[in-house]
């Protein structure tokens, strides 16, 4: 009885060791995918951010072909350093959707001129209102819309090199 | 040049850790004295170049040299000089170094300072303190160089956590880990004996000044860092039970379990493998606390930066020491003899009790901290909050607190239950008392939890003074005075948690300057809002105009804080300390029409939550002082005999 006892620590301890060597190998998986992943897009109209675009209305994404629709800001800094990635996806031939954050027409315009324009509409989000019906907690967000409507995919953060493949092969599969 | 030498004196401390575990191991191993008398001075030379390291590293922070990599990610050279002294250890590796600057420094004192101890088991001692240091030198220098350059140079750094500037939190950290680190001699201490096979009263008693030393700062730090949560996070609790804290928590809740058997063991060698035990447990728990934080594997409102890397490299260590020791524990222990036999009621049993019940205390909280992760590895994720933990350590905690009365007025070896009862009826009766009139006064309004909570608090509070009765206050000892102060502590600490939730009243409001707000007996004039700058941030400020019961207004500063570098906004919440309690105003968002979010509490008496905090650690203080004073006056006076003899 006491010849086991006094082992009953290490059996313990190495359980314990066990548990957090599975918690470490485990991959990092605590990435937040919305629930609304596989759902129509909540209906929104938005008014114009850009000058030079047309506003944007949840109607409007269900083109028939798979649209990538990116949230940002021109006060984030991260979206800046966002942009090259999302040129290049322009330049691959997607189409490329925007909402603008709590952000005013002026400053959308100097963002885009500054880093380059891949959007084809930009609606103004000045409240987060759309934001939050789209559970995106913030910027910069993509979702990836199917041609009905449905939402394919979220990113949460910046897109960066890498996950450009991932990316088009996203909009593939939600063909 | 400083980064250079603070790395050289790391890699040197490192090779002399090594040494010393060679000297020590080949010197035991061999019966060598010679080996064995060069384990000592190589110690304290390994304590010195650790805390060069370490000074190096501040003087960098204080200079602002940001072609150092850490300085540069974690100070900004607008930051207060505080904040960049405090800079030091708030982050990563800088944490790190301050670990084996601690550990090493502790060895050099075990080495210096240390005379009860039997020789060999010393030299184990100091041979298993600088294998575990080894081990963290490695994890330093190999996967955490806190010296490392970076190329070009930034203009400026990036700043320090926001939340972490507040002299409060300047100097959390440093004692909290001076108590985590501190356990590693006790750590190594078991080490020593398993190897030497010499458990008994005698490193018992040479053993307790260091749990001692290290408990009583783990108790400041656990108080501080609760204070700073309290007022800095601004949600008006005192204690989330988050992986962080938990973490603080169980080598505390060891380390008090292992300083009232370590007590059992110095006064009546029994108790002998629990106390070994405990002491493995007690470091481990730190070890296993940091490593959850420094991980990543736990979420918690502790942002550090995670790198499953470096949490592979401390789960290594974890495996290695842990486990090492407790197997050796195991090898070894069998061929310890069995300690003095004690009768059922007795003060050995009442301390046994007390052992078992922070022993279950301390597996709960381990159990509902890394639930989560248990959990996750079968594909489920949960969050174990509060709830459990206030539910199922609560009532186990409140046990403790009625055997800390009982306990303290029981003989050692044998005692009656009768005499117990005689001795403890003042406490029962005030106890009594106080259920009386609570019942008339509240009952439905307050928990059960609270309830009992007041109830218990009183009775201890009563209960931990009664064993001064019937002494001769100048001749007590000083120990027992702190025994005293310490159990009046946890009363007056566990009076103001109770008094907290089940008194404490909250109100959120939507004001407009110039409108008044009634809670609680106060009156809030809330008089205008305005910005004000600081050092490094600006603020949004509401002035309010406060009084209580048509007595003299104060006024007090809420604020909502914007940092620059890096851009982060926190709460500053306003405080405002009467005798009976504390007014806590946080100053929220902007609402519709000009009105502002305010969220105001008044918490009766929830000051003595950290006030019977600190007591526990003056206790400890006293303990400390009290046993060494009389180890030195026993020295001192039989050196005077011998000579008078001579």
């Amino acid at each position: 009885m006491r010849k086991a006892l006094i082992w009953l620590p290490l059996a313990l301890f190495a359980g314990f060791f066990a548990l957090f060597a599975s918690g470490l190998l485990r991959p990092d998986d605590r990435v937040i995918t919305s629930k609304l992943v596989g759902r129509p897009l909540p209906a929104f109209d938005l008014p114009a951010a850009a000058s030079d675009r047309p506003p944007l209305a949840s109607t409007q994404l269900a083109s028939g072909k798979p649209r990538l629709l990116n949230i940002f800001a021109s006060w984030c800094l991260p979206c800046a350093a966002e942009a090259p990635q999302l040129m290049a996806l322009k330049g691959a031939g997607v189409e490329i959707d925007a909402i603008a954050i709590r952000d005013a027409r002026p400053d959308v315009d100097d963002f885009l001129k500054r880093y380059g324009n891949p959007y084809a509409r930009v609606g103004l989000d000045a409240r987060s209102a759309v934001q939050i019906a789209l559970g995106s907690s913030g910027v910069p967000e993509s979702f990836i819309i199917d041609g009905r409507g449905r939402i394919a995919y979220q990113h949460v953060g910046d897109i960066r090199e890498d996950d450009i493949p991932m990316i088009l092969q996203r909009l593939k599969d939600a063909q | 040049m400083i980064a250079e030498a603070g790395l050289a004196a790391l890699w040197l401390a490192a090779s002399l850790a090594f040494l010393q575990l060679a000297l020590a191991a080949l010197g035991l191993a061999g019966d060598k004295a010679e080996l064995l008398g060069a384990v000592r001075p190589v110690a304290v030379a390994q304590g010195l170049l650790t805390a060069i390291a370490f000074i190096l590293l501040v003087m960098l922070f204080l200079r602002s040299d940001m072609s150092v990599a850490l300085v540069a990610s974690n100070s900004h050279s607008m930051k207060p000089w505080l904040y960049k002294f405090a800079g030091t250890w708030g982050n990563h590796e800088g944490s790190m170094l301050l670990w084996v600057t601690v550990m090493g420094v502790a060895g050099a004192a075990v080495a210096l300072f240390e005379r009860a101890l039997r020789r060999h088991t010393h030299m184990a001692t100091l041979g298993g303190q600088a294998a575990i240091s080894l081990g963290f030198y490695a994890f330093l220098l190999f996967a955490s160089n806190p010296f490392a350059r970076v190329q070009p140079a930034p203009a400026d750094g990036q700043g320090l956590n926001p939340l972490l500037q507040d002299p409060g939190l300047a100097f959390h950290p440093p004692t909290l880990y001076l108590g985590y680190v501190g356990l590693s001699v006790a750590f190594s201490f078991a080490i020593g004996a398993l190897l030497t096979r010499q458990v008994d009263a005698a490193f018992a008693r040479a053993m307790r000044p260091w749990v001692l030393g290290a408990w009583i700062l783990l108790t400041l730090g656990i108080t501080a860092g609760s204070y700073w949560a309290y007022y800095e996070l601004g949600w008006g609790g005192w204690w989330f039970w988050d992986p962080v804290e938990n973490a603080s928590l169980m080598p505390w809740l060891a380390a008090t379990a292992l300083l009232h058997s370590v007590t059992v063991l110095a006064t009546r060698d029994a108790l002998r493998a629990w106390t070994v035990m405990l002491a493995v447990v007690a470091f481990s728990m730190s070890m296993v606390g940091t490593f959850l934080v420094r991980s990543g594997i736990l979420t918690s409102v502790h942002a550090f930066a995670v790198d499953p890397e470096r949490g592979t490299f401390i789960l290594a260590l974890l495996g290695l020491y842990i486990g090492g020791a407790l197997a050796l524990f195991g090898w070894r222990v069998g061929a310890v003899r069995e300690g003095a036999p004690f009768e059922l009621v007795s003060r050995e049993t009442m301390l046994v009790v007390n052992n078992l019940l922070l022993s279950v205390i301390l597996g709960l909280v381990l159990i509902g901290t890394l639930y989560p992760l248990l959990t996750e590895a079968f594909g489920h994720k949960v969050s174990v909050g509060a709830p459990y933990f206030d539910r199922i350590a609560g009532p186990i905690a409140l046990m403790l607190m009625l055997v800390m009365v009982i306990g303290p007025l029981t003989r050692w070896r044998r005692d009656q239950a009768a005499a117990i009862t005689r001795r403890a009826l003042v406490p029962t009766l005030v106890a009594l008392l106080v259920i009386a009139i609570l019942a008339f006064k509240a009952w439905g309004r307050i928990g059960i939890l609270p309830f009992l909570g007041i109830v218990i608090a009183l009775a201890v509070a009563v209960g931990s003074v009664a064993p001064l009765w019937k002494r001769n206050l100048r001749r007590t000892p000083l120990f027992t005075w702190g025994m005293v102060i310490a159990h009046l502590g946890c009363a007056v600490s566990l009076g103001g948690m109770a008094s907290d939730s089940a008194f404490t009243v909250e109100k959120l409001v939507a004001a407009r300057p110039g409108e008044t707000v009634d809670t609680a007996g106060w009156t809030l004039r809330f008089l205008k809002i305005m910005p004000v700058a600081g050092d490094n941030w600006t603020a949004l400020q509401a002035d309010m105009e406060v009084s209580r019961g048509g007595g003299t207004p104060v006024l007090i500063h809420p604020q909502s804080r914007f940092f620059a570098s890096p851009p982060t906004t926190t709460t500053e919440a306003a405080l405002l300390t009467r005798w009976n309690g504390q007014l806590y105003v946080v100053l929220g968002q902007e609402a519709e029409g000009g009105r502002w979010q305010l969220r105001i509490w008044w918490k009766p008496f929830v000051t003595l939550i950290w006030l019977g905090g600190f007591l526990i650690a003056l206790g400890g203080a006293m303990a400390l002082v009290g046993r060494e004073r009389r180890g030195w006056l026993l020295k001192w006076r039989s050196r005077k005999a011998q000579e008078a003899l001579a």
